[in-house]
């Protein structure tokens, strides 16, 4: 599968394997959907603890592509251990069921690392509205995502997923989540 | 039944097999180690801080096992090989398994062990063996995560209170033993490093005590002259008493109930 670096709509769908007798064919889907409409379906996936954004948003869709009548779907984890990986991959393979692909397989890929980069604007700007502070590369938020305000202090590194961090705003002193930027 | 001439051929990359065990287990048993603290932190933000950090060595095992397991060849997964194998087959540092003592003792431990993985991952990612250097990569973002933290942390409490300084030092003075251990080449090291997949770890000794005389120095704490080290962890030559007793907990469900799935 290549690389597909940055976002993945332009991921190549290849196919040159034959079609197998042995296989039962599509019942439902007598026309193979494009790339772009698997990736609009993929992008109605929400990511299971931060339901405002989908797994595309999330930048960790890093290919798909037909081996025979099998979609192949490339999956990328965010932290090595973000226990929300498995059930992500559950609910891809869910999603792309109800639209009546029947033959779907989840790889993981690891190389290149997933990045907060590759979080889309749209997934920022909903991070934003929910209350989380979208990731920068100055190592902590540049606001505050109730009141606006730039003064704010980290409470912690940690938050309460893998990916996140807590801080703190010392104008409308509520406590907000902060995406991290790794 | 294999003849000697297959077996030959299917013969296993000892060196490589145990370089991965010696990586997986290092983050097992710290990251379990690590998660005994949950639900014990002194304060909600250090038990999410300690419980975060573990979930990334779990994590970060999960694909270092799961390397060696397919290097093996032999069926086992990464699971296998967490559950289901006793001390004596364990390769990791000494350091890493040994106990939690106070909070402070929990974060040295940490720190210690932090500064020389993110050196290891840094020089791994360049390895002549991709899907080490892309599990490098991966890891290498997170405990460079890990080892900010950690070094922040013993620099807060080094250069906190009486009572915190005095446990940092403590907790440094006891731990100190156990860093000699991570630069020990040996006969595996020398042949990953020919091979170029792996460092030597002797190589990564001066950036290593820099980075921890530069905390230290800001931590106010004080380490020992003497470079004794306690061995026998990565070798399995010998591990301490502890591990063992960590075993029975990790691996009880195992033990118990053997291949127990859900």
């Amino acid at each position: 599968m290549g690389e597909v670096p940055g976002q993945v709509r332009d991921a190549a769908v290849p196919d040159d394997t034959p079609r197998t007798a042995s296989r039962p064919p599509r019942r439902d889907l007598p026309v193979r959907p494009s790339p772009d409409q698997i990736m609009a379906w993929l992008d109605a996936v929400p990511d299971p603890e931060i339901p405002v954004i989908s797994v595309v948003d999330l930048g960790i869709v890093r290919g798909i592509r037909w081996q025979g009548d099998t979609l192949e779907v490339s999956v990328t984890p965010t932290y090595s251990g973000c226990p929300a990986t498995r059930v992500i991959s559950m609910d891809i393979e869910t999603a792309l069921r109800d639209r009546g692909l029947q033959d779907v397989r989840i790889t993981t890929q690891i190389a290149p690392p997933w990045t907060t980069d590759w979080l889309s604007e749209k997934g920022r700007a909903r991070l934003q509205d929910y209350g989380i502070a979208p990731p920068s590369p100055a190592g902590g938020p540049d606001r505050c995502p109730h009141c606006s305000s730039d003064n704010v202090t980290r409470i912690s590194q940690y938050g309460s997923t893998p990916c996140k961090a807590q801080w703190r705003c010392a104008d409308c002193l509520e406590p907000f989540d902060y995406f991290k930027c790794i | 039944m294999a003849t000697p001439a297959s077996s030959t051929a299917a013969q296993l990359d000892e060196a490589l097999f145990t370089f991965l065990l010696r990586m997986g287990d290092n983050t097992l048993v710290l990251g379990h180690r690590v998660s005994e603290w949950c639900g014990h932190a002194p304060v909600l933000e250090e038990d999410i801080a300690l419980a975060n950090t573990a979930l990334d060595l779990i994590g970060q095992t999960q694909m270092w096992l799961g390397l060696a397991a397919d290097v093996e060849g032999q069926g086992r997964s990464a699971d296998d090989l967490a559950m289901l194998r006793d001390v004596w087959d364990f390769r990791n540092l000494l350091l890493v398994e040994q106990p939690n003592g106070d909070f402070g003792q929990t974060i040295m431990r940490q720190y210690l062990f932090d500064q020389f993985h993110l050196l290891l991952l840094r020089a791994l990612q360049d390895s002549a063996d991709d899907r080490i250097a892309g599990i490098a990569a991966k890891a290498v973002k997170e405990v460079g995560y890990h080892v900010e933290r950690s070094a922040e942390t013993v620099i807060g409490l080094g250069d906190g209170t009486e009572e915190s300084h005095g446990r940092m030092q403590a907790a440094l003075d006891w731990l100190s033993p156990y860093v000699g251990e991570m630069f020990v080449s040996d006969e595996i090291d020398a042949e990953m490093a020919t091979r170029g997949i792996v460092p030597d770890p002797a190589s990564l000794r001066a950036p290593y005590d820099a980075a921890l005389a530069e905390v230290l120095a800001k931590a106010t704490l004080s380490r020992h002259e003497g470079d004794f080290a306690h061995q026998g962890g990565k070798t399995g030559f010998r591990h301490s008493e502890h591990l063992g007793h960590m075993l029975t907990q990790m691996q009880w469900l195992q033990r118990a109930y053997p291949g127990a799935a859900w």
